[in-house]
């Protein structure tokens, strides 16, 4: 047996599941697609009394239209349903851009949206597009819930605003604004690995802009240069009123490399290596977001 | 020491009740309990691919899988892919054919994972084999036999049409 032994709880409603948690949540561990839990278990890395295991909790697997015109993504919902849904595709195209990026077939096949997200693994796609897109995470527990925005719930290397007995149970994104354009861009040695840097850009253009309309707000936040997604408000604050041509990417670019990143080297990339792939693949991101923005395609 | 539990699969289209404890992996409650030791365990943390089987017809990695997460659910191995025990499967025969194996350790999930992927996608390019089989790792090969395979099998999936 790989892993060390542990009590199995598959509760069949989200109050149970809940219940099972107020309980039991400093022991417990949340099994949702188990991708990344279950190596973590096989390894002995973690050994918790207790796993709570959501698949059963049909409730927790939904994409649908929110009320303002935004998207409702279930927990449970898995990456392989993000991937085929024109829903997302119509009302995340960043998200939509993405998902095929995370891992492999085999991995989407399982792997959840909330369970991604609660992992919080800076290499992560998930956390860092739910960053760009403004999202945020529904957190239940028994008698209570709350609302957290992405930015305030990624507090550290895989550490969140989630308590020990709350629950992740589902993500709001806002409706998205008009003239907007968007790109996912990412380095990893293999297609499906962990990104070495990867980044999500989007840009939004004055309403009544002409076809060389000017920058309203960009957004950059990028994944594998540090403890947490890292937004690069800096560099995006630079690209407002430009026109999003060359030379304003290309400072864009210096600034959110240089100033407002800290990646830590590994086997495959030095840290100064990381930079230049972050310069590098925002000037790319940069330049399909203005195009796809300018274009109408949004 | 943990409770125990019972579980019923369906593997192959044939049911099988079990007790089991909830750390055993579905890997190895396939090759252990079942004696379907088709399914190969490589890497044991999701990686190499060599376990992946059909979990309610999607490519999943059954090493990464509790055996009781599949109770009540439908599991393909490698075993259930070929019609008889004289038949291969078109894909087994286009890797037969194309020498997409050296060794074979991997092959069962290379199969696994490209049986879906062609019904799903029955005119591939070779890029959209190369990402399809990100996942899985051979050492042999060099891949080049594997995706000549998928391709063959591709072409010969057309002409039956």
């Amino acid at each position: 047996m790989k892993p060390a032994p542990f009590e199995y709880q598959a509760p069949d409603s989200l109050d149970a599941a809940l219940e099972v948690l107020a309980r039991h949540g400093g022991d417990a561990k949340v099994l949702a697609g188990g991708q990344s839990l279950i190596p973590v278990l096989n390894f002995r890395l973690a050994q918790p009394a207790l796993l709570v295991d959501l698949n059963k909790l049909a409730e927790l697997s939904f994409i649908r239209r929110g009320e303002d015109g935004g998207l409702r993504i279930g927990a449970m919902t898995r990456h392989r349903s993000l991937e085929r849904d024109p829903l997302v595709r119509e009302a995340a195209p960043l998200l939509a851009e993405t998902v095929p990026w995370i891992a492999h077939p085999q991995i989407r096949n399982r792997g959840t949206a909330g369970g991604s997200l609660a992992h919080a693994d800076p290499a992560a796609e998930l956390p860092a597009i739910a960053v760009a897109l403004r999202a945020r995470f529904l957190l239940r527990k028994a008698g209570g819930e709350r609302w957290v925005t992405a930015a305030d719930f990624f507090q550290g290397l895989f550490t969140t605003a989630l308590e020990p007995e709350e629950l992740l149970v589902e993500i709001a994104l806002p409706p998205r604004p008009e003239r907007t354009g968007w790109s996912f861009q990412e380095i990893a040695r293999r297609h499906g690995d962990y990104a070495t840097v990867g980044v999500a850009a989007q840009v939004t253009l004055e309403e009544d802009g002409r076809d060389d309309g000017r920058c309203r707000e960009a957004r950059l936040v990028y994944l594998s240069v540090g403890q947490t997604p890292v937004e690069a408000r800096a560099a995006a604050a630079l690209l407002a009123g430009t026109d999003l041509g060359p030379e304003a990417i290309r400072a864009a670019a210096e600034t959110a490399s240089r100033d407002e990143m800290d990646p830590t080297g590994d086997v495959h990339a030095t840290p100064e290596f990381k930079r230049h792939l972050a310069r590098v693949l925002t000037g790319r991101a940069l330049r399909s977001a203005a195009e796809r923005a300018r274009a109408g395609r949004s | 020491m943990s409770g125990m539990y019972d579980v019923s699969v369906t593997v192959n289209g044939e049911r099988h009740q079990r007790t089991v404890e909830p750390r055993l992996l579905l890997s190895d409650f396939l090759r252990h309990d079942l004696g379907l030791t088709g399914t190969h365990v490589g890497c044991e943390h999701g990686v190499c691919g060599a376990c992946t089987v059909l979990f309610d017809g999607e490519p999943v990695r059954s090493c990464i899988l509790l055996a009781v997460q599949a109770d009540g659910h439908a599991v393909t191995t490698v075993e259930g892919l070929a019609p008889g025990p004289e038949q291969l499967h078109p894909l087994q025969e286009a890797f037969w054919e194309c020498h997409g194996l050296q060794c074979g350790f991997c092959t069962p999930g290379f199969l696994m994972t490209l049986v879906p992927f062609l019904e799903e996608n029955p005119d591939p390019s070779e890029l959209e084999i190369r990402q399809a089989l990100s996942g899985n790792l051979c050492r042999c090969t060099g891949y080049q036999h594997i995706v000549d395979s998928v391709l063959l099998a591709a072409a010969k999936g057309k002409e039956a049409k």
